[in-house]
């Protein structure tokens, strides 16, 4: 009975954990989830007709980007920062674009596997450039980002079109109800099958080590190389599915997809995950994506300069960042 | 060496240690034997390679030579990860709790059983421990008990506690002896490094001495051995005749006729070691510090410089009160710093030029032209002064680091000096700069200069001092003239060793034999001190 008990327990924990976990986070979280709302609501007022479709397309619209901040997320909270992300999505979406063409969708299935096995490769190039030369992350992974670009445009001279029914089929639309895009379903199951069991694994903790304080996670017994190693691995293996993404949703592979390191960066900074390391989730930078993505919409609703739309998020990054730190410095003495 | 065990009863055996980072012999040939059961002092003075030798037992540092043998069979860990799986676990000064992980990670990222850290925590006087808590929340000195109960729930062979108890309150340290004290007799044992003899006194069976980088003794601690660590630790040292000095008559002179201490400081506390400080430093004398790591001296120093507002106590500068918000406060009120790491003092890539001439230029009245003149003349006369080696002068960080050193005392010098805060300036640095530097810094207090310097080479204060104070606990302990302060009788006081004390043992005695609820009263927390 005890040890049923004690077992009970034990299971409970974590969980209980986890929640004070969310609660002390809560305050960042809400403030993401609270902006979120607002927009959702100044968009439906400024264009009554948005509906499932405009969440169907704000789904779409946000993954490549969403897939971009998770690898940014883990990156950044190992300690690390990869400035490669977009030019690793391009590389492997042009890879999966020209590799598909005129191809079988069975062969296309095996090339989808095989491009994210390319993308872990990047990544563990990456991580092992950072870790074997000491060279300073932002510099191996800025120089790297040209490498891979190189290659996305040696492959491609020109976007590649390559449609695949399928594939685009496990993104465009929704399931069950239409207030419930696929693409969402995407991230979900993405979040799920990478994110979940590396917050609860001892390589995830190895990760918040390392971030959090170099030497005294050396001093504990974590192994400081491989878990960077690690971390840019599946940094590799996330833009590799925002470069599927990417060619899903486009149905073609393009060697210029546009700026997604710096808004990967951006993503995670305003989610809450500190650049110097060790603190964050994914939640919050997901929470970003969403909220750069409909002030975009609402601009573009509203007939305004699209490119107002990017002082705007500009604006909104530099204070809400500043009004975290000035909380957060209040909080401490 | 009076070690008879035969290998195979040792727990712990490292044997032909080496290991040399440049130029420079950290460990030349050191030896370790800890047998099972007991509480093993390692010992030392500054750079005897205590900390060079606890870093590769504990996997941080590959040594040149050397075996390690752990439980009979060879064991060299490469990583702090292997040598936990060799069963060799450290506890630092500075607590390896990952800051942004709640406890409850933190115990599961070093594969820590709750259960039974609770039940150190505990003992330790931590008991109400919240494994919620992020690291970071948790106030300094309770992290340090709660990595040292992460630790202890290991159970590894080899419990290393490097310095650990440096920075612990008095009744926290109390805990902690007592807990490690009961650690003897079973299968498991501690290597403990402690400044403080009363501590090796109360809680160790032997002690290791290492000196220079080599195994210069093993001990058996009991009543009496103290002087013979300390003496093993110094080493047969050559008498250096009585020296000097007229400098010092001359200060002693000034001191009776009343003058006014150019700075002088009462009761300073700062940070969490710097305790209870006075002193006077007076003009045309250069007053030595002399402390062992961790004393409180770099607080101290800190105050003085402007970089740390005091906790209490003040500084009074020519007899008035003062109040230090920034370091150009301190600069201002005449007190200029020299730090040990060059790095922190000068611009690496700029020229010696700029370098000197920055402290000048600097002042926000004199921000617009430079008067390039009148600077190039000051440079040159400052560079003659400390005949600076300027070949390489275009990049500062191309010099040697004597030279660096030399252009961080230029830059005052140019300005000219009135009080020089020198902390360890001749840290790393060859034999000949040094000479030329101990010259330097006599020069200026014959011109009139006021030099307060700690140093950790102990025969520095012979060379270049009038008189020296020694602190311990952060709390002045003693005050020597030069003619007195060679490095026996230094390093003894820095031990804290006094003949007319009582004898450490009897309060080591007490402080173990103290009950938990007695253990934080008054009258043990001096005596875990040293200073009754």
């Amino acid at each position: 009975m005890t040890a049923a008990d004690a077992s009970v327990a034990d299971v409970r924990r974590p969980f209980v954990g986890y929640l004070s976990d969310v609660i002390r986070r809560q305050a960042w979280l809400g403030g993401l989830i609270g902006l979120v709302a607002v927009l959702l609501i100044f968009t439906k007022v400024i264009q009554p007709t948005y509906d499932a479709q405009g969440i169907q397309f704000l789904a779409v619209s946000v993954l490549p980007l969403a897939l971009a901040a998770i690898a940014q997320t883990i990156v950044v909270i190992a300690g690390g920062i990869d400035l490669s992300v977009a030019a690793m999505m391009a590389f492997t979406s042009v890879v999966a674009a020209t590799q598909m063409l005129g191809r079988s969708d069975e062969f296309s299935v095996a090339v989808v596997v095989a491009v994210l096995v390319l993308g872990l490769l990047l990544g563990a190039i990456n991580g092992i450039l950072v870790v074997a030369t000491r060279v300073a992350d932002i510099i191996v992974t800025l120089a790297m980002s040209f490498v891979w670009a190189g290659c996305a445009l040696y492959l491609a001279q020109a976007p590649v079109r390559s449609p695949r029914p399928w594939l685009q089929d496990l993104v465009n639309g929704a399931v069950v109800i239409e207030w419930i895009p696929k693409a969402f379903i995407v991230l979900a199951v993405t979040v799920v099958l990478v994110w979940i069991p590396l917050r609860w694994s001892r390589f995830g903790l190895a990760m918040y080590a390392v971030g959090s304080n170099k030497l005294a996670a050396f001093r504990s017994g974590v192994s400081v190389g491989r878990t960077k190693i690690l971390a840019y691995t599946l940094a590799g293996l996330l833009a590799a599915i925002g470069g599927l993404a990417l060619t899903a949703i486009k149905g073609q592979g393009d060697p210029l997809p546009g700026g997604f390191t710096l808004a990967s960066v951006a993503a995670a900074v305003l989610g809450g995950v500190s650049l110097a390391g060790g603190r964050g989730g994914v939640v919050g930078p997901l929470l970003a994506v969403v909220i750069l993505s409909l002030i975009q919409t609402d601009m573009t609703f509203l007939r305004l300069n699209s490119n107002l739309a990017t002082v705007a998020q500009g604006v909104i990054l530099i204070a809400v960042v500043m009004l975290g730190s000035l909380t957060q410095l209040r909080r401490r003495p | 060496m009076t070690a008879t065990a035969t290998a195979t009863d040792l727990l712990l055996e490292a044997t032909g240690v080496s290991k040399t980072y440049g130029a420079i012999v950290a460990l030349k040939s050191a030896s370790l034997a800890v047998r099972p059961g007991e509480v093993h002092a390692l010992m030392g003075a500054n750079g005897a390679g205590k900390s060079t030798l606890v870093k590769i037992l504990s996997g941080a540092v590959r040594p040149d030579t050397g075996r390690i043998v752990v439980r009979g069979r060879e064991r060299m860990a490469h990583s702090p990860a292997e040598a936990r799986r060799h069963g060799i676990v450290s506890v630092y000064q500075e607590p390896s709790l990952i800051p942004d992980l709640d406890l409850r990670s933190n115990l599961r990222l070093t594969r820590t059983p709750v259960d039974a850290f609770r039940h150190w925590t505990n003992e330790l006087g931590l008991p109400r421990v919240d494994l919620t808590e992020m690291a970071r929340d948790i106030p300094l000195a309770a992290q340090r008990v709660i990595d040292l109960a992460r630790a202890l729930a290991i159970e590894p062979d080899v419990l290393m506690l490097d310095e650990m108890t440096a920075a612990l309150p008095a009744n926290l340290t109390e805990r902690v002896l007592e807990v490690i004290g009961r650690q003897r007799g079973g299968d498991r044992s501690v290597i403990f490094i402690s400044h403080r003899l009363i501590e090796i006194a109360a809680v160790c069976d032997r002690a290791t001495v290492l000196r220079e980088g080599e195994t210069v003794g093993e001990v058996d601690v009991n009543p009496g051995s103290e002087e013979r660590i300390v003496s093993l630790m110094l080493g047969e040292i050559a008498g250096q005749g009585p020296a000097t000095t007229v400098a010092e008559a001359r200060a002693a002179q000034q001191r009776q006729e009343g003058m006014t201490p150019r700075v002088a400081a009462r009761a300073l506390a700062g940070g969490t070691r710097l305790h209870d400080v006075s002193f006077e430093l007076y003009p045309r004398e250069v007053l030595g510090v002399v402390a062992l790591e961790g004393q409180g001296q770099d607080e101290l120093f800190d105050i003085l410089s402007g970089a740390e507002h005091p906790r209490s106590g003040e500084v009074l500068v020519d007899g008035k009160a003062v109040s230090f918000h920034h370091p150009a406060d301190a600069i201002r009120a005449g007190l200029v710093y020299v730090a040990a790491d060059r790095a922190e003092a000068l611009l690496m890539q700029r020229s010696v030029r700029e370098n000197i001439t920055l402290p000048v230029s600097a002042r926000i009245r004199n921000w617009g032209l430079i008067s390039l003149g009148a600077e190039r003349k000051r440079v040159s006369e400052a560079v003659e002064t400390l005949q600076i080696d300027a070949r390489a002068g275009a990049e500062v960080r191309r010099l040697s680091g004597g030279n660096q050193q030399k252009v961080t005392i230029a830059r005052w010098v140019a300005g000219g000096v009135n009080t020089m805060l020198c902390f360890d300036p001749t840290r790393g640095i060859d034999i000949r700069t040094k000479n030329q530097i101990y010259g330097l810094l006599r020069d200026l207090a014959a011109a009139g200069a006021a030099i307060l310097i700690y140093t950790s080479e102990l025969k520095e204060i012979q060379l270049v001092c009038d008189r020296a104070i020694v602190i311990f606990g952060g709390r002045v302990v003693a005050e020597l003239p030069a003619a007195g302060a060679d490095e026996a009788a230094l390093l003894r006081a820095a031990y804290n060793l006094k003949h007319e004390a009582p004898m450490p043992e009897q309060i080591a005695a007490e402080a173990v034999a103290a009950d938990s609820d007695t253990a934080q009263a008054a009258g043990s927390r001096g005596s875990v001190g040293g200073n009754v």
